[in-house]
């Protein structure tokens, strides 16, 4: 039988066809956040009525008059709305309709101005601006209810909120910094740069990519109108017999926590299939980037473990709504299940949170080091093996709540074997370091600041998987301390290095550097005093996230309240800088500032649409500083009829040919 | 491009110039030795969670073995760290690349090999400290396997939101406030919840055990000095977690027999209408109100689904 073979089209992002064209509208009917907003506030509506008329027969909440249903339906319709008012849902019917898809207003010439950073943009490097400032809008957010935290513990009795306020801003800073901190190195770095380092001229699922985004700020959004409502007072855990019998803010946290969920598999799904399937010719496994390596072990992770939370939260939101029992135990059900299904997710989150980072330092020092990365395959395996491992270590959260005490040697054994493939990363960093030509650069700076700290943190981390040991420190501010050192020393620094590194690249602009060594040296020595002494303050007796604690620790505490303003002060400078050189001085920077060999480094700044005008053929690793005659790393003009050689097998005798 | 400039002499990096391997090590032994001495013997009898109770003391002991791993491995990092950063800077004026090295083997197995020693031994350590210490004082479950001999003295910790209450089964079942334990001998902490998860944290006797409701927790301690003691929930459970702490004494066998029996006497009133002591409870079943439940005809589903407020929300 004849197959009808087509001669290829020409196509766009996301499958657009040239021909087919876009009606010229203008702009308030074009999709956009204008209407995605509008979609939200119908959706809402729509949502609070079906849930109004179909669920008044379920129980009642306290002084109010409404039940969870109207509340949850309302938020799943809104975020419907929302999607369908940015033109989510539109190509995707056209294509059921067999209508053409007109090709992205983006690739033409003429949209180059702020409204697409509005849109529901195909472009992943669109998508990576996107995501950089929504997680610094987020991170900052979450700050702000970090110093509202830390201004509380100022005294132990004389209180500044009550007893709920309080606990809601605790439930909102750990749950923004944990639920969207997921993305802020996978979201900005992964999407705008993984194509271009792996020389793709697009990523593999657009749509999919653009839609990761554009559930964060739903997500973001309906956490924080959980304030509205009253708030939830289980902290970012959610441990279930609590957050069902939370008032209606549980349904915030239920549901924006899914959402983010769904959005780091769709985020993670994509650079898996990126990474694996677009790779140009002649980028073998051997040659790709450590960043590379890192986000597709996270993404790994992410598809994996997200799943896990996805289902937790949708049996949270089914108890409260349709009155299911899978943890109220006098039902049949158990408490111990959620939080088995958390920490499931949980543990490997918390390496979602690190490999980037790792993946950020590592892709760094190279180039100011001017070596070759020490050891590049213990890298590589450093960060497949934590993200292997991190799938069984999730009962170390639950060391003391009864469950399977019998394992409790078998965690502690995985969780402290994690620390080996952990140690590779520093391995590596102290081979790269061995005689190297170091330039301390502002980047670099962030980037030992990151090996600093996230050496505390592990290092007391192996101290929390030990049973005894934890026995003492579960639970209490030692614990908040650690993770703290390995999230904000070792994953924010890790971004704020790859801010500075990239955003030349990314913008095509240059950060004010002296502004930035100010940033780096009041963030870290403020850090530092901040959280060191919290590793007391929790040795001392004291648990998370309580609003009174013993008189005697609070020198300590006020201590740490007062660096942590100034921590806060330090993120204002970064703040400025970013507005200040991105929006009003704007200096340019087109070149290749850090003399770096990463492929994403020789297309120009910022990268034009397409990234590549042909696909590169990559001749050799990313990290050959030093090496004596070795060749550039792509070839970005492979002459015609290279590709299909590359294709044939030897990309490198291709090319030189 | 600077990446793409051949280094001068590529294989003379590797040997030439002082032994920074040496410097490095040099520096880094004293340092190991005097960290190490200074933890052991000068902090290590001041480190939490301190002496008073068998379990306390085998977590003091833990934490300052682990001290004493992890100060080495710290100082090594930040040793070579610092060396690194003061001796191969890029000086003024230098383009240059370094010397190209992509990896050592013999240095990549040796770490290898360390660090796996380091968290084996660690782990062995770690397992024999749970083992002989009957569950380290924390949470065994309701079938502990690690359990020290003969009877120890049992209490019941139900916590609800928000403070914890105690009763005594091998006293008549009495329920108090007050949490007065004897001293030098083995108690059992059986943690139940009535509502959601909270956590007895008594601090200083190194007790740490999540009351899950429906099921029961249980913990080992011996009390080894007499003194109060703090005790915190440090599982978040809702509004007042930050409020729901007490205090608990620990005072000689004859004192705590002849405070159990005035306590039993003054509280046989009050014990007589508690429910029977049991590992668990159902706050939501109270027999008079099952009772009156009934008369009015709405005592099960009988067959049915259940109305839908009627579902219990614990």
């Amino acid at each position: 039988m004849a197959i009808e073979i087509q001669p290829e089209k020409v196509q766009g992002p996301g499958g657009g066809d040239p021909a087919a064209g876009r009606p010229s509208r203008p702009w308030w009917l074009r999709p956009a956040v204008h209407t995605a907003v509008l979609g939200a506030v119908i959706g809402y509506v729509v949502g609070h009525w079906l849930g109004n008329f179909l669920g008044s027969n379920y129980q009642q909440l306290p002084l109010s008059d409404s039940s969870d249903m109207p509340i949850v339906l309302g938020y799943l319709l809104a975020v419907v709305g929302w999607l369908a008012g940015l033109g989510v849902f539109n190509d995707p019917l056209r294509q059921m309709a067999g209508r053409p898809i007109p090709v992205e207003e983006e690739d033409a010439a003429a949209a180059s101005g702020l409204a697409r950073y509005f849109r529901y943009s195909l472009d992943h490097k669109v998508v990576g601006i996107q995501y950089l400032v929504g997680m610094i809008i987020y991170f900052c957010t979450a700050g702000l209810f970090a110093m509202a935290i830390r201004t509380e513990l100022l005294s132990p009795v004389h209180h500044v909120f009550s007893s709920s306020t309080y606990i809601e801003i605790v439930g909102e800073h750990g749950t923004m910094m944990m639920m969207l901190m997921t993305s802020v190195i996978v979201g900005p770095f992964g999407n705008f740069l993984v194509p271009i380092m792996i020389g793709a001229k697009r990523v593999a699922f657009p749509r999919i990519e653009a839609l990761s985004f554009w559930l964060t700020p739903c997500a973001f959004l309906i956490l924080f109108s959980g304030l509205f409502l009253g708030g939830f007072p289980f902290g970012w855990t959610g441990y279930a017999p609590l957050s069902i019998q939370a008032g209606p803010g549980a349904d915030s946290y239920a549901i924006a926590f899914g959402l983010m969920g769904i959005s780091i598999i769709l985020a993670g799904f994509n650079i898996i299939v990126t990474v694996i399937c677009y790779r140009a010719p002649g980028m073998r496994w051997s040659r790709l980037p450590m960043f590379v390596w890192s986000m597709l072990a996270t993404s790994v992770l992410m598809v994996l473990a997200a799943p896990v939370l996805v289902g937790g939260m949708y049996m949270i939101i089914t108890d409260r709504t349709v009155q299911t029992a899978f943890f109220t135990d006098q039902l049949g059900g158990s408490s111990y299940l959620y939080q088995n299904l958390f920490w499931f997710f949980g543990h490997p989150e918390v390496y979602i949170l690190a490999l980037p980072g790792f993946g950020i330092v590592s892709e760094i020092i190279p180039v100011f080091c001017r070596k070759p990365l020490f050891g590049y395959k213990t890298a590589a395996a450093g960060m497949v093996g934590v993200a292997v491992l991190s799938f069984f270590v999730w009962q170390h959260h639950l060391f003391d709540s009864g469950i399977n005490p019998d394992m409790r040697p078998l965690f502690m054994l995985t969780t402290e074997l994690i620390s080996i493939p952990t140690g590779f990363i520093y391995l590596v960093a102290m081979g790269t370091f061995w005689k190297a030509k170091i330039r301390f650069t502002v980047p670099m700076l962030f980037a030992l600041g990151m090996y600093f700290n996230f050496l505390i943190g592990g290092i007391s981390g192996v101290f929390l998987s030990d049973v005894p040991a934890d026995t003492t420190e579960h639970g209490s501010f030692f614990v908040m301390a650690h993770f703290h050192y390995t999230i904000m020393g070792g994953l924010i620094f890790a971004f704020m290095a790859g801010v500075y590194y990239w955003l030349p690249k990314m913008m095509g602009i240059k950060l004010n550097q002296t502004l930035g060594k100010i940033h780096f040296w009041t963030m870290f020595i403020f850090f530092n005093a901040t959280f060191l002494p919290l590793f007391a303050v929790g040795m001392a007796g004291q648990p998370r996230r309580v609003f009174e604690y013993a008189s005697n620790l609070q020198t300590i505490n006020d201590w740490v309240s007062i660096s942590s303003f100034c921590l806060g002060g330090s993120i204002l400078i970064f703040i400025i800088n970013f507005v200040w050189s991105t929006g009003i001085v704007r200096e340019r920077e087109v070149g290749n500032p850090w003399q770096s060999r990463g492929l994403e480094w020789q297309v120009p700044s910022p990268p034009p649409p397409g990234n590549f005008e042909r696909v590169p053929v990559v001749l050799s690793g990313p990290y050959e500083y030093g090496t004596p005659g070795a060749p550039p790393v792509a070839d970005l003009y492979p002459p015609a009829g290279v590709i299909s050689a590359a294709y044939a097998g030897s990309p490198t005798a291709g090319a030189e040919a | 491009m600077a990446a793409a400039t051949p280094a001068a002499t590529p294989a003379a990096g590797a040997d030439a110039g002082p032994s920074h391997g040496l410097r490095i090590f040099s520096i880094w032994l004293p340092l190991a030795v005097i960290a190490d001495l200074l933890i052991w013997i000068v902090w290590g009898p001041h480190l939490p969670p301190g002496a008073m109770s068998s379990s306390a003391s085998n977590q003091q002991f833990d934490i300052k073995v682990m001290a004493v791993l992890a100060a080495p491995v710290m100082l090594f990092v930040l040793t070579y760290f610092s060396y690194a950063l003061i001796t191969w800077r890029q000086r003024e004026g230098d383009t240059e690349d370094g010397p190209p090295l992509h990896g050592n083997t013999r240095v990549q197995a040796s770490w290898i090999t360390i660090t796996a020693g380091i968290v084996l031994s660690l782990f062995v350590f770690g397992t024999v400290e749970l083992v002989s210490s009957h569950g380290a004082g924390a949470g065994e479950g309701p079938s502990p396997i690690w359990k020290p001999g003969g009877t120890p003295l049992q209490v019941q910790v139900i916590a609800q939101q928000w403070k914890f209450t105690y009763r005594y089964p091998q006293f008549g079942g009495f329920e108090t406030t007050q949490l007065v334990l004897p001293e030098g001998q083995w108690v059992a902490f059986n943690v139940t919840s009535l509502d959601v998860i909270h956590s007895f944290w008594a601090y200083q006797l190194g007790v740490k055990a999540d009351a899950n409701p429906g099921s029961d927790n249980v913990a080992y301690t011996k009390p080894e000095l007499q003194g109060r003691f703090v005790v915190r929930c440090s599982e978040l459970c809702g509004l007042w977690h930050g409020a729901m702490f007490d205090y608990g004494r620990v005072v000689s066998p004859s004192a705590f027999r002849s405070w159990a029996d005035a306590t039993r006497v003054q509280l046989a009133a009050v014990t007589k209408i508690l429910p029977p002591y049991a590992t668990t409870y159902d706050p939501t079943v109270i027999p008079q109100l099952n009772k009156a439940l009934v008369k009015a005809g709405i005592g099960g589903a009988n067959g049915y689904y259940y109305p839908p407020q009627d579902p219990v929300q614990p």
